[in-house]
């Protein structure tokens, strides 16, 4: 019976390990130094270092495979799938002979640029006579005067310098929630509102994020807290995306994960429904509490009850976000990408997934029948990331749309607001288990005699304020 | 317990039933877990509590005992079952566990191995992450420990998400038939090593590993041996810091003797009021936070490595 399942289950694109034409892709180039979200197909290309490489390649290939930049036969690069088994472990010989090398030093090194006797005109000579990357920088260290008196580890990084230029490597990953949320906080973590990978999955624990859920989210770093919950939902559940003002966040993020696309609505016509996404308002005139919301929330008051009107009239639910990944992005804006490695991360590949959002309109709404389940059912969690908000005034009118017992997770990069909240919702009695968190994570190098926590660390990744509503009318 | 049972779904509507698993909340830090049981009663220093008051309740409400005190009545998750499991071993909290969730890259769908099982406070949270259609097979070399657990999971109804063997993973290994099966594999052995060239056979390409580990030295070991089959080899360390918040009256005189401890944090305050020159002699209250004083100063180190991409 089990084993029906799994097979099912790796045919269901979500955690498909292997990529399919269409497929969103992290591309980690050269470990970390360049991270480029893409969408594979026949036509797109990248540029690595000054050389254009069509992905075409990387269709049909297995996550976590590595790519070398290689020059064909007429000249032109072309992405080369790598297998690092084959080259030995040097981290593991310089282990060996760690012993050995603890009388070299650094102090006959003279920094005086004349070490190498190659010159640009010699690499690019090599080049033209078909020499690989590997080659290059095999040659590269013959000709190296001081390569020898080096210590181990430091001829170690020299390799590694002169392989990242020569012979670039592209590592092919997933796009999970993980992976995102690392690549912008590494180079753009304004974007995500500051919200480290571990503060990321504090909150879906916290807030009790599982299949079946139906999660009510304020997500206005960029959809990353909302890819992230659907991904945890599987396609069971739901996900109810509110927004206050005329205009829905921006969900761009949404659209790097994997969700749903041909392959997986074939399989799972009937398990996995769209991952409903939609606006409160309805619900908040329902209920009559949008004037109390809004009032004090928005800053362009009678934009928004005009808009509110608007609503009500045509009593149509608006969609905040539109149904996942229909839009081709097309990877060519990506070599035009100015090519200093951090940059291309937003320009080629962010850019462009902005501008098909909008010119995409709604694809699912949330159907009439689905909003009365929210409203007579509640929510069973609740997450808020809304930096720009008034977080007690927004939980105030959240938390009542949420079953009893639910938890709640609220994220902000600041602590004055949470504790705030904690205290308001501690003296109005509206919940208990309240606890203001902090994560901290610190990465170790471990090598054999050269263990210690990395030198670099990142210092803050947000405050959690959870707890759990409590059935409030007794 | 969960989501995977829509029956058993926290609702507006949704009451306590005879049978049911409540957690009876005292104070943050005093939970226990109950059977809801038609004829039974509940005892703890606020009284005696009749299981037949709870029946037909909402979740999430405050209950009396027959002196008049009262507790509150919660659906379980993982991590309130992580505050009041009974500890058979020294357990995961949540800021590991969230983690390694997360890092492990766990999905609907996905399918994990776990040695040893412990206490099963990761394991239900990884239950949670795989259902509806994943599975946690889980393994302890320890028969009372698994069989415990095992009556934990069938008590959270978790039955049909995760399994229980008794197996001693490091000397022998997973089983065969779990081989290339895996999404991930997460170790919390003494020896990590012994069982790392197993569970690199579990593991379906660009699977990922975890191992939890105390003590440095038990990593470094780890990570010699992971070197072979694996990239990616990251050790990170997650604590908490948690934080106390409290409305503090602040003295907003200024230059007087005996000026209160209160008075240092208000000085944004003072700032504020510059304008007026009317001393306010009144106290102004405001909400403060700070760190709570104790805290854990280490649980373990997480390992996390890829198996190699051989194509």
């Amino acid at each position: 019976m089990s084993e029906n399942i799994h097979q099912i289950q790796s045919d269901c694109i979500q955690n498909s390990r292997v990529t399919w034409e269409g497929c969103s892709v992290l591309l980690d180039i050269n470990d970390g130094d360049r991270l480029v979200f893409a969408r594979l197909s026949a036509g797109a290309k990248l540029k690595i270092g000054n050389k254009n490489c069509s992905l075409q390649p990387l269709i049909g290939c297995a996550f976590g495979s590595v790519f070398r930049v290689e020059t064909g036969t007429g000249g032109e690069p072309y992405l080369s799938i790598f297998n690092p088994s084959v080259k030995g472990n040097n981290i593991q010989d310089i282990g060996d002979c760690q012993t050995a090398d603890e009388l070299r030093d650094n102090r006959v090194l003279i920094d005086d640029n004349k070490a190498q006797s190659l010159t640009g005109e010699d690499i690019n000579e090599m080049r033209r006579q078909g020499a690989t990357g590997d080659e290059i920088v095999e040659a590269l260290i013959a000709n190296s005067s001081t390569f020898e008196k080096k210590t181990l580890f430091s001829q170690e990084k020299y390799r590694i310098k002169k392989q990242k230029k020569y012979a670039p490597k592209v590592l092919l990953r997933r796009p999970f929630a993980r992976s995102i949320c690392e690549a912008y906080f590494k180079k753009y973590p304004s974007r995500i509102g500051f919200l480290r990978v571990d503060a990321l999955s504090l909150l879906l624990s916290m807030a009790n994020v599982s299949a079946n859920s139906d999660v009510l989210l304020v997500d206005m770093l960029g959809g990353l807290l909302t890819g992230a919950v659907a991904e945890r939902l599987g396609g069971v559940g739901s996900v109810c995306n509110t927004y206050l003002g005329s205009t829905p966040y921006p969900m761009d993020i949404v659209r790097i994960f994997n969700f749903n696309n041909e392959i997986c609505k074939r399989y799972f016509s009937n398990q996995i429904p769209s991952y409903k996404v939609c606006s409160l308002w309805g619900m908040f005139e329902n209920q009559g509490i949008v004037r109390s919301s809004l009032d004090d929330l928005s800053s362009t008051q009678n934009g928004s009850q005009e808009q509110i009107a608007e609503h009500k009239d045509s009593g149509n639910m608006k969609s905040s976000i539109s149904d996942q990944i229909s839009s081709p992005v097309s990877m060519e804006e990506i070599s035009i990408a100015p090519e200093n490695g951090i940059s291309d991360f937003s320009h080629a590949t962010i850019s462009p997934v902005t501008k098909s959002c909008r010119s995409l309109k709604a694809g699912e709404k949330a159907q009439p029948e689905v909003i009365k389940l929210w409203k007579e059912n509640g929510f069973t969690s609740l997450i808020i990331a809304a930096p720009d908000l008034n977080t007690w005034r927004l939980v105030k009118d959240l938390l009542p749309l949420l079953s009893n017992s639910a938890p709640f997770a609220i994220y902000h990069q600041h602590l004055q607001p949470l504790a705030i909240c904690m205290h308001k919702l501690q003296i109005e009695k509206m919940a208990i288990g309240l606890q203001i968190s902090e994560p901290w994570l610190r990465e170790y190098q471990i090598l054999p005699s050269r263990t210690h926590p990395c030198m670099q660390m990142s210092a803050f990744g947000g405050y959690i304020l959870s707890g759990i509503k409590i059935n409030s009318s007794n | 317990m969960f989501a995977n049972d829509p029956s058993k779904k926290i609702s507006f509507t949704r009451c306590i039933r005879d049978g049911d698993l409540v957690i009876v909340y005292e104070r943050h830090d005093t939970l226990k877990a109950v059977k809801v049981c038609e004829g039974s009663v509940l005892q703890n220093r606020f009284g005696v509590f009749k299981h037949s008051d709870w029946i037909g309740k909402p979740f999430g409400i405050k209950v009396f005992s027959n002196k008049g005190g009262f507790v509150y009545l919660l659906a379980p998750t993982p991590e309130l079952w992580t505050l009041v499991l009974s500890h058979r071993t020294q357990i995961l909290y949540i800021a590991d566990i969230s983690f390694v969730i997360m890092y492990l890259e766990i999905v609907p769908g996905c399918v994990v191995l776990e040695s040893g099982t412990g206490s099963g406070s990761l394991t239900t949270s990884l239950a949670r992450a795989v259902a509806p259609s994943g599975h946690v097979y889980t393994f302890d070399f320890h028969e009372l420990r698994a069989a415990s657990a095992r009556e934990d999971f069938e008590k959270m109804g978790l039955s049909n998400l995760a399994t229980v063997a008794v197996r001693d993973i490091q000397g022998k290994g997973f089983p065969d038939e779990y081989c290339g099966m895996a999404d991930s594999v997460f170790l919390d052995l003494p020896q990590p090593w012994l069982a790392i060239p197993s569970a690199g056979k579990m593991l379906k390409q660009d699977g990922i590993l975890c191992s939890f580990s105390p003590c440095v030295e038990q990593v470094q070991r780890s990570c010699e041996t992971l070197k072979s089959n694996f990239t990616d080899i990251r050790t990170f360390e997650i604590l908490l810091r948690t934080y106390e918040v409290q409305e503090g009256k602040l003295d907003n005189s200024q230059g007087e003797e005996g000026v209160p401890l209160g008075m240092r944090p208000c000085k944004r305050r003072q700032r504020s009021s510059e304008g007026s020159n009317v001393l306010e002699n009144s106290t102004s209250t405001v909400v403060m936070a700070r760190p709570c004083s104790e805290a854990k100063g280490h649980t373990g180190y997480l390992t996390f490595a890829r198996l190699k991409c051989v194509s």
